[in-house]
C-alpha cells in the first residue's frame, strides 16, 4: 500500500502547472539592470513629484548596502539584479471607457484565469483593479466607490491624484530600510493599488485586486496601500497566477495596512503563481512585506492567506498592535508540492493594552518540498494583558517532505498570557481505505481530508475566495498529493 | 452474487486465510461466526479490497465480476459496502460533505446526474429517520467524538445512503447496548430486499436474535469449520466455542 501511495504521489508530481501559458501582449520596458538612472526613469515614466524620486533613491541607497537575508530555512539562488527589467507596461496604457476598446488578447488572459472582468463581477459585487504587469488595466466600480468617499484605484493614480494621503501613509507601516526586499521595492515599484475608507464608512462591497506575472524577465514590484480611517470597515481581496516560464522570476512586494480607531481591514490572498515544474526548474521567487498597523484603539487587521504557489515563499504579514484593545488574526494555508519552499508564517507585536491575537497556520508538504512556519510573537512592556493564541498545525503527505516550525516568543509584560499549540500530523491508510471502502477515489479522498484540514481557514475567506482556494488546494495537491 | 473459492490471504507473510469457499445469493443473510483471531475480520477487509493483505491464492466473484484487480473504490461503487468494526475519524471533514460525495461517485459511476443540493439533503433526511441518527450528527466532522454506538450507527445510516448490493458487517454489535443494538439491527431489517444480501460477521449469538440469518459459517483458523441454520448459533451459544474446536482438532 505504501508503492501505492507512492505512485499517487509521483502521478501527482507529474502534473504539470493548469494556469501555465504566455500571453502575447507587447509590453515597453526600459532595458535589464538597476541604478540610480533606472531609478530616475521608473519616477519619470510615472510622472512622479520630486518627493517621491527622493523616496525612492533613498531606498535604492540603502538597499545597494544592504544584503539578502538568509535566517529563512530556504534554500536561495543567487539572483542577479542587473538581469532583470524594473519595469515594463502593456503598450496600450490609455484608460478605457468600455471594455471594447480593451486589447482583446488582455481580455482574453483574463478569461483563461477565470477572472471575469466584465458584467458578472458587478453582480458578484466585487470592484477590480485588474493589474497586468505593472500598469492598472482597467478599474470597475469606481464611481460607486467614490460616492461614498472611498478611493479605490492603482498606486500610479493615487500618486497623481491624492498625493497628500499618499506621502502621509507610505512606508510609514513599512519603512524603506525594514528588509532587503522591501528596500528594492521601495525604490522600484512600478504600481499597485491604494485603497482609502473614510471615517464611519463601511466598503460595501469586497475590494480585489488580481496582480498576473506576464512579461518576460520582468520582476514584480506592487506597493499596495490601505488606510481605514476611524470606524470603517473594508475587505481586500488578492489573488494571483503566473504563466509558465523557464526562468525565474523575482516577486518583491509591499502591503502595508493602516487601521485607525475603531476601523477593520481584512485582507485576503490566495496565491497561485508558478511553482516551477516537477524537477524545481523555474517557478517564482516570492518575497513579500506584508505588515498592518493597527493605529487606532479597538481597530482590527485580519489577514487571510492560502498559499498554493511559487518556487520559494518568503512571507510574514504582520500585525502592530499599537492601539489600545486593538485586535488581529492571523489564518494561513501554506501548501508545498515537488521542489517548492516556503517560509511563511507572522510577526503580532503587542504594543498597547488589551491587545489580542490570534495565529492559525496549517502548513501541507507533499513532494520534495519544504514548509516551515515562522512566528514571532512579542509583547511590549506596556502591553497589560495582551492575549495570544497561536496554533500552528503541519500535515504531511509522503515521506519526502518537510515540515518545520520555528515559534519565536518576546514577552515583556508579566500580565501577557501567550499561548502556542501545535501539531504534525500524517494523512493515514486507514482514512483513505475508509474514504476508498465508500466509492471515493484515493485522489478524491486526499482532496476532501485536505479541505477539511484547512477548513478553520478556508472558512474566514470571502465567499468567492473560499471556493477558490478549495479548487486550488485540490489542483495543486491533487495532482501532487492532495 | 458472491461467490469465494479457495481463498487464502496473508499480511506480513502471515497465513491468515486458508481456504475459504462461500456462496451468497440475493435476499440471502449470511453469519459468519468464530473466536477472535480466526480470521473474520481480515475476511471482511479483502473483500473490501484492502491493501494492507494478500490473496495468495483462489478468487472472489461479485456479481460476475473477478474482483482480484479492482481497486476498493470500484468495489465500492460495484455495490459492495462494508461496515466497519472501528470506523475512522476523519477531522474538518462534515459528513454531509463526505456522503455527498460518497453518493455521487456512485451515481456517476451508474451514469446518472449528481443530485443537487437539496435532493440530497432530503435524502439524507429520510435515511437518517431510518436508524434514528441524531440530526446534529450529520453536522459534525465524519465521526469524529461520535461514541461507539452513534458511530455504528453512522455506518448504517451510510449504507441506507448508499443501498449497497451486498453490505458486510464486521462486528457492528461490539460495543452497543441493547436499545442502539436494537436500532442498529431494525435498521439492517428495513434495509433488506429479495435484491441485496448481506454478511453479519460477529462474535455473539444475540444480534442474530435481531437480525435473523438464513445461514451461520462458523470460521475458525482460517477456515470455514461449519455451516448450518440459524439453530447453529443456538448452540453456539449454549455450549462455546471450545467445543467446535475440539471437534475440529480431533
Amino acid at each position: 500500500m505504501a508503492s501505492e501511495q507512492d505512485k499517487l504521489l509521483n502521478d501527482i508530481t507529474e502534473k504539470e502547472y493548469e494556469f501555465g501559458f504566455t500571453s502575447e501582449i507587447e509590453a515597453e520596458d526600459i532595458g535589464k539592470g538597476l541604478n540610480e538612472d533606472i531609478v530616475r526613469i521608473i519616477s519619470a515614466k510615472k510622472n512622479e513629484p520630486e518627493w517621491l524620486l527622493e523616496y525612492r533613491l533613498d531606498a535604492y541607497r540603502k538597499w545597494v548596502n544592504m544584503k539578502t537575508p538568509e535566517w529563512a530555512h530556504l534554500k536561495l539562488p543567487k539572483i542577479d539584479y542587473q538581469d532583470i527589467i524594473y519595469y515594463s507596461a502593456p503598450k496600450r496604457k490609455a484608460q478605457y471607457e468600455s471594455l471594447d476598446e480593451v486589447d482583446p488578447e488582455l481580455l482574453e488572459t483574463f478569461e483563461k484565469l477565470g477572472i471575469p472582468l466584465q458584467e458578472q463581477k458587478q453582480l458578484a459585487g466585487v470592484a477590480v483593479d485588474a493589474v497586468l504587469d505593472s500598469v492598472s488595466v482597467k478599474t470597475t466600480y469606481k464611481e460607486t466607490l467614490a460616492e461614498m468617499g472611498v478611493i479605490f484605484c492603482s498606486f500610479s493614480e493615487a500618486v497623481q491624484e491624492h498625493p497628500d494621503l499618499v506621502k502621509k501613509y507610505l512606508g510609514s507601516v513599512v519603512p524603506t530600510n525594514d528588509n532587503y526586499f522591501a528596500a528594492l521595492n521601495s525604490a522600484v515599484f512600478s504600481d499597485g493599488s491604494f485603497v482609502y475608507i473614510p471615517k464611519g464608512v463601511r466598503c460595501p462591497m469586497e475590494l480585489s485586486t488580481y496582480f498576473r506575472i506576464n512579461a518576460m524577465n520582468t520582476g514584480q514590484f506592487e506597493r499596495t496601500l490601505v488606510i481605514a480611517d476611524d470606524d470603517s470597515y473594508v475587505s481586500y481581496l488578492e489573488g494571483c497566477t503566473a504563466p509558465m516560464r523557464d526562468e525565474n522570476q523575482l516577486h518583491a512586494a509591499i502591503v502595508e495596512l493602516i487601521a485607525m480607531d475603531n476601523a477593520e481591514i481584512k485582507y485576503s490572498t490566495v496565491q497561485n503563481w508558478y511553482p516551477g515544474n516537477k524537477k524545481g526548474e523555474g517557478g517564482i521567487y516570492n518575497f513579500v512585506t506584508k505588515r498592518g498597523f493597527c493605529k487606532g484603539e479597538g481597530s482590527k487587521i485580519s489577514w487571510t492567506q492560502v498559499e498554493t504557489g511559487s518556487a520559494i515563499t518568503w512571507k510574514y504579514p504582520s500585525t502592530i498592535l499599537k492601539g489600545d484593545n486593538s485586535i488581529s488574526e492571523f489564518y494561513s494555508v501554506a501548501v508545498t508540492n515537488n521542489y517548492q519552499q516556503a517560509d511563511t508564517g507572522t510577526k503580532m507585536i503587542h504594543l498597547g493594552k488589551n491587545t489580542k491575537s490570534t495565529i492559525i497556520s496549517k502548513g501541507i508538504s507533499a513532494g520534495k518540498s519544504h514548509n516551515s512556519y515562522r512566528g514571532l510573537v512579542r509583547v511590549g512592556k506596556r502591553a497589560e494583558n495582551a492575549r495570544n493564541f497561536s496554533q500552528c498545525d503541519s500535515l504531511l503527505l509522503g515521506d519526502t517532505c518537510g515540515a518545520h516550525t520555528f515559534p519565536y516568543i518576546d514577552v515583556k509584560n508579566n500580565s501577557a498570557v501567550v499561548e502556542h499549540e501545535a501539531t504534525t500530523s500524517k494523512i493515514s491508510e486507514d482514512q483513505i481505505f475508509y474514504c476508498n471502502q465508500r466509492g471515493l477515489d484515493t485522489e478524491a479522498a486526499i482532496g476532501l481530508i485536505v479541505n477539511g484540514y484547512a477548513k478553520e481557514v478556508l472558512n474566514k475567506l470571502p465567499m468567492e475566495f473560499a471556493v477558490e482556494a478549495q479548487k486550488l488546494l485540490a489542483i495543486t495537491l491533487e495532482g501532487s498529493v492532495g | 452474487m458472491l461467490k469465494i473459492k479457495d481463498l487464502h490471504a496473508n499480511i506480513d507473510g502471515k497465513e491468515i486465510l486458508k481456504g475459504i469457499n462461500l456462496e451468497v445469493k440475493p435476499g440471502e443473510i449470511h453469519a459468519i461466526m468464530g473466536p477472535n483471531g480466526s480470521g473474520k475480520s481480515t475476511l471482511a477487509s479483502v473483500l473490501a479490497g484492502s491493501e494492507a493483505f494478500e490473496v495468495t491464492h483462489g478468487e472472489i466473484v461479485f456479481n460476475g465480476q473477478d474482483m482480484e484487480d479492482m481497486a476498493p473504490e470500484e468495489r465500492s461503487r460495484e455495490g459492495l459496502f462494508l461496515s466497519f468494526q472501528y470506523p475512522v475519524e476523519i477531522p474538518g471533514v462534515s459528513m454531509v460533505n463526505f456522503m455527498r460525495t460518497a453518493v455521487n461517485e456512485h451515481r456517476k459511476h451508474q451514469g446518472k446526474e449528481a443530485l443537487s443540493a437539496s435532493d440530497f439533503l432530503r435524502l439524507m433526511r429520510e435515511k437518517k429517520e431510518l436508524v434514528e441518527l441524531d440530526s446534529r450528527l450529520a453536522n459534525r466532522s465524519v465521526n469524529e467524538g461520535f461514541s461507539g454506538g452513534e458511530k455504528k450507527k453512522n455506518e448504517i445510516f451510510q449504507m441506507a445512503m448508499l443501498e449497497p448490493k451486498l453490505s458486510i458487517l464486521d462486528e457492528t454489535d461490539s460495543g452497543l447496548d441493547i436499545d442502539a443494538l436494537r436500532i442498529v439491527a431494525n435498521g439492517v431489517n428495513k434495509l433488506k430486499s429479495p435484491e441485496n444480501a448481506t454478511i453479519v460477521i460477529t462474535h455473539y449469538q444475540r444480534l442474530l436474535d435481531y437480525i435473523v440469518p438464513d445461514y451461520v459459517h462458523i470460521l475458525y483458523k482460517g477456515k470455514i469449520v461449519r455451516t448450518g441454520g440459524k439453530e447453529l448459533a443456538m448452540e453456539l451459544e449454549a455450549k462455546g466455542y471450545d467445543w467446535i474446536k475440539k471437534e475440529v482438532e480431533a
